[in-house]
C-alpha cells in the first residue's frame, strides 16, 4: 500500500509544560519528519533545552477542534480540522496539482 | 591536583575546532529547524572549549615553569595574566592538540586549499563518531582527581548525549532513507572512520594523565566505542570498511595537522591577532 | 525581528491604487460585521474565525515577509561568527544567530495558521515575490557591524515589534510576545560590546564610527516611508495589525538613540541633527529615500548574494529533507506490516 508521497516534512503542534504543577501550553507549531525528530526539534526551538521541561508533539492533522461561535455554515467545511492548510491533506500524486 | 596541561589543551581544542566546524552552517542548513540544532551544539562545544581554556589558563597562571612555556603568547592577556583568549587565538598550528577528525572541512578528500560544497552526511557523521566517544570520556571525566574537570565533564556529559542522539538518528534517517542519502553516508563513514583510529594511540599527555588520576585510559574505551559505533551503523544500514591495516594514524593530538587546520586558524584567529592588546 | 513598518504589495509598486471592494453577500455581511466589533473592542481573532480575504492575505504577507527577515538577517551577522574575536563574543553571536532562525520558526508557523505552507512562503522568496527586511541587503564590513546592528537595528525592530504583541490576530501576537522577551536582550548585548570597543584602542573606536556612518541612515529608513506615502498604513491601523504611525515610530527611535550615542561617544552622521525645543524632540535631516526604494525592489548591494544564499542553503538541503520523509515513510510501513 503505498502512502501518497509527501513533499513537505509534516506540521507538528508543540505543548509544553515548563514546570511540574503546571499544565502543557501550546506554544506554536513545527516540520518534521517523524515524532521523536519533531520532540527533538521541540526542545531545540521551544525550550532551548531548559531541564525538566515536558515537551509533546502531535501531529497538527490529528488534532480536532470545536467550531468558532460567530459562525454557523460559513466558515471552511473541510472540517473540524485547527488550520485551513493546502498542504495538510495529502494529495495523491495521480491528482497533480490543486 | 590538575590534568596535565597538554590533556586540557588537547580536550579544549577538540571541542573549539569542532564547535568552529558545525558553527559553518549557521544560516546554510537544509532546513530551518536543523540550523538551530547544529547552533545549539557548537554553542554547547564553545562552552566546553571556554571552561576547558579558562582552567588551563588559571594552571599556566599559577605556575612558574608553565608560566615561563607560554611566555611568547602575548596576545589577550588581561594584567599580564593568560586568558582563554590567548590560548585560542595567539596559539599557532602546531600547538594544537585536536584531533585532526575535528578540522575536517564538511566533504571529501581535497586538499585543503581546494573548494568544494559542503556535504551535511559528512558533518553528521562526524557527529556521531566524536560525539559516541566524547560520551564514554565525559562519563570517565567525572571520576578525574582534578575537580575542575570533573566539574566540566559532568555538565559536558548531559550536552554530549545529546549530541549523540541527534547525530546517530540522523545517520539512521540518511542510511536508510533515499539512496543518494544512504550513498553520501556511506561515503562519509569510510572517509571519516580512518581518522578514529588516532582516538586508540593516545599522545603522551594523554598517557600521562591516566596515569595520575586525571584523565581516562582511552583504550578501555574502545570496545564500548565500537559496540555504540556498530549498533547504529546497522540500523542505518551501512558497512564498516575496517581496513587490514590501518595505514596512515592522524597525528592532530600530536600537533602534526592535515592542511586543513591551518586555513581554519586563519580565519578565526586573524581578526584578534590583528588587535592583540585589544579587549572585546 | 526585523520587520518593515509598512507593507509593500508584492510586485507592486509605491502609491499604486488599491483596487475596490467587491461587496458583500448577506451572510458575509454578518460576519464582517462580527469581525469588525471584535477589531473596534481590541479583541483578538484566532485561526478559525471567519476573516475578510483582505486582511488574511495581507497578515500572510506582512507575517511571512517578518519570518524571511528574520532568515535572511541571520546572514550579515553570521558572516562574523568565524572571525569573532574573543570566545564570548563569538558564543554571544552564535546565541543570537540561532535565536533569530528561532523567531523565524515561530513566524513560519504563526502565518500557517492562515492557511498557507513554510513550502509556500519560501518558494515566494526565492522567486523574489516576497521581501524581507531590506536592511539586511547591506554588507558587514567589520566587527563593529554586529554590534551596531544590536544596537541599532534591533533597536528600530523592538520598536516596530512591540507594538505587535498587541496586534488583532492572536499567533502573531503570542508570536510577537515571545520574540520581543528574546530581543532587548539582544540588543543590549550589541550596545555592551560597543561600550567596551569604545574605550579601547584607537582601531576598535575607529571600527565603531565606521559602522554607526554606514548604518544610522539606512536604519532610520527602516522605519518605512512618511505615512502620506504608505497605502496600507491605513487600513493596516483599522485592523489593529499596525498600530502606530512610520514618522512617529521613527521619531521614538532617534530621540532614544541619541543620548546612547553619547554615552557611546559617537557621532551620528546626520549634520541637521538638533534638539528641537518647541516640539520636545530631536530633528534631523533628509532620508535619501531614492536609495531605499533602489534596495527595496531588489538593486542594493547585496540583494543578489543574499537570495542566492538561501535559495542554495534549500536546494541543497533537498536530498536531507527527502531523506528524512523516506525514512519515515519506510518506519510507517514497518509499524503498519507489524500490527498487521
Amino acid at each position: 500500500m503505498n502512502a501518497p508521497a509527501l513533499k513537505e516534512w509534516p506540521l507538528w503542534e508543540v505543548f509544553v509544560r515548563s514546570k511540574q504543577g503546571l499544565e502543557h501550553k501550546h506554544c506554536g507549531s513545527l516540520h518534521a519528519s517523524d515524532a521523536r525528530h519533531a520532540l527533538q526539534m521541540a526542545r531545540d526551538v521551544y525550550t532551548r533545552r531548559q531541564e525538566g521541561v515536558s515537551i509533546w508533539v502531535v501531529p497538527s492533522t490529528a488534532i480536532t477542534a470545536s467550531e468558532p461561535d460567530s459562525k454557523d455554515s460559513f466558515f471552511d467545511p473541510a472540517a473540524d480540522k485547527i488550520y485551513r492548510h493546502p498542504t495538510f491533506y495529502e494529495i495523491p500524486d495521480k491528482v497533480g496539482h490543486m | 591536583m590538575k590534568a596535565p596541561i597538554d590533556y586540557l589543551l588537547h580536550l579544549a581544542d577538540n571541542a573549539l575546532v569542532l564547535g568552529q566546524r558545525n558553527a559553518e552552517w549557521c544560516g546554510h542548513g537544509p532546513i530551518l529547524e536543523e540550523d538551530l540544532a547544529l547552533a545549539n551544539n557548537s554553542l554547547d562545544l564553545i562552552g566546553q572549549a571556554r571552561l576547558l581554556y579558562q582552567h588551563a589558563a588559571e594552571l599556566i597562571n599559577s605556575n612558574a615553569s608553565l608560566a615561563q612555556r607560554f611566555a611568547h603568547l602575548q596576545g589577550a592577556r588581561q594584567d599580564g595574566r593568560v586568558t582563554e583568549d590567548t590560548l585560542a587565538y595567539f596559539r599557532d598550528t602546531a600547538e594544537f592538540r585536536n584531533h585532526t577528525l575535528m578540522e575536517l572541512p564538511h566533504h571529501g578528500p581535497l586538499v585543503g586549499y581546494a573548494v568544494s560544497e559542503r556535504d551535511y552526511a559528512v558533518t553528521i557523521a562526524r557527529n556521531f563518531l566524536v560525539s559516541a566517544l566524547m560520551v564514554l570520556m565525559w562519563d570517565s571525566l567525572r571520576a578525574s582527581k582534578d575537580e575542575q574537570l570533573a566539574a566540566i565533564a559532568a555538565k559536558s556529559l548531559k550536552e554530549v548525549r545529546y549530541h549523540l542522539q541527534h547525530a546517530g538518528d540522523w545517520l539512521v534517517r540518511f542510511g536508510d532513507g533515499t539512496e543518494e542519502s544512504h550513498r553520501r553516508a556511506q561515503n562519509a563513514i569510510d572517509l571519516l572512520l580512518p581518522y578514529c583510529e588516532a582516538f586508540w594511540h593516545p599522545g603522551p599527555a594523554e598517557s600521562a594523565a591516566a596515569q595520575d588520576g586525571t584523565g581516562v585510559d582511552i583504550l578501555s574505551l574502545r570496545e564500548h566505542w565500537n559496540a555504540l559505533v556498530n549498533e547504529t551503523l546497522a540500523e542505518a544500514t551501512l558497512t564498516r570498511h575496517d581496513q587490514p591495516h590501518p595505514g596512515y594514524i592522524a597525528q592532530g593530538h600530536t600537533g602534526i595537522h592535515s592542511e586543513h587546520l591551518g586555513f581554519l586558524l586563519a580565519e578565526m584567529q586573524s581578526l584578534a591577532r590583528a588587535h592583540p592588546t585589544a579587549v572585546w | 525581528m526585523y520587520t518593515q513598518s509598512f507593507s509593500v504589495a508584492d510586485g507592486a509598486t509605491p502609491g499604486a491604487a488599491k483596487p475596490a471592494a467587491t461587496p458583500l453577500r448577506n451572510e458575509d455581511a454578518a460576519l464582517q460585521a462580527h469581525f469588525d466589533t471584535v477589531i473596534d473592542a481590541d479583541g483578538k481573532i484566532e485561526p478559525r474565525d471567519w476573516m475578510p480575504d483582505a486582511y488574511r492575505k495581507t497578515l500572510v504577507r506582512q507575517i511571512s515577509q517578518h519570518a524571511h527577515s528574520e532568515i535572511v538577517g541571520m546572514l550579515p551577522e553570521g558572516n562574523w561568527i568565524s572571525r569573532a574575536p574573543s570566545l564570548k563574543r563569538k558564543a554571544i553571536l552564535i546565541a543570537k544567530v540561532q535565536d533569530e532562525g528561532g523567531h523565524g520558526l515561530y513566524l513560519y508557523s504563526a502565518a500557517e495558521t492562515l492557511g498557507t505552507s513554510r513550502d509556500q512562503m519560501l518558494d515566494a522568496l526565492h522567486t523574489g515575490k516576497a521581501k524581507y527586511s531590506s536592511i539586511f541587503n547591506y554588507p558587514t564590513l567589520n566587527w563593529a557591524d554586529v554590534g551596531v546592528i544590536g544596537w541599532l537595528v534591533d533597536g528600530a525592530a523592538i520598536m516596530n515589534q512591540i507594538p505587535l504583541c498587541r496586534c488583532s490576530y492572536g499567533p502573531y501576537a503570542r508570536a510577537m510576545i515571545r520574540v520581543c522577551k528574546e530581543e532587548s536582550f539582544h540588543q543590549r548585548q550589541g550596545y555592551e560590546a560597543l561600550l567596551v570597543m569604545m574605550q579601547g584602542t584607537a582601531e576598535q573606536k575607529a571600527m565603531v564610527q565606521d559602522a554607526v556612518n554606514r548604518y544610522w541612515w539606512k536604519c532610520l529608513a527602516m522605519f518605512g516611508p512618511p505615512d502620506a506615502d504608505s497605502p496600507n498604513s491605513v487600513q493596516g491601523m483599522r485592523w489593529g495589525i499596525k498600530r502606530i504611525g512610520n514618522d512617529d515610530l521613527r521619531q521614538k527611535f532617534v530621540d532614544a538613540t541619541v543620548p546612547q550615542a553619547e554615552v557611546l561617544g559617537v557621532t551620528l552622521p546626520d549634520p541637521d541633527l538638533k534638539w528641537n525645543e518647541a516640539r520636545g524632540h530631536w530633528d534631523y535631516g533628509q532620508i535619501d529615500w531614492d536609495e531605499f526604494w533602489a534596495t527595496v525592489n531588489g538593486h542594493g548591494p547585496m540583494n543578489q548574494e543574499r537570495l542566492a544564499t538561501r535559495v542554495k542553503a534549500h536546494e541543497q538541503g533537498a536530498w536531507v529533507r527527502e531523506a528524512a520523509l523516506a525514512h519515515a515513510r519506510k518506519q510507517q510501513q514497518r509499524q503498519q506490516k507489524e500490527a498487521a
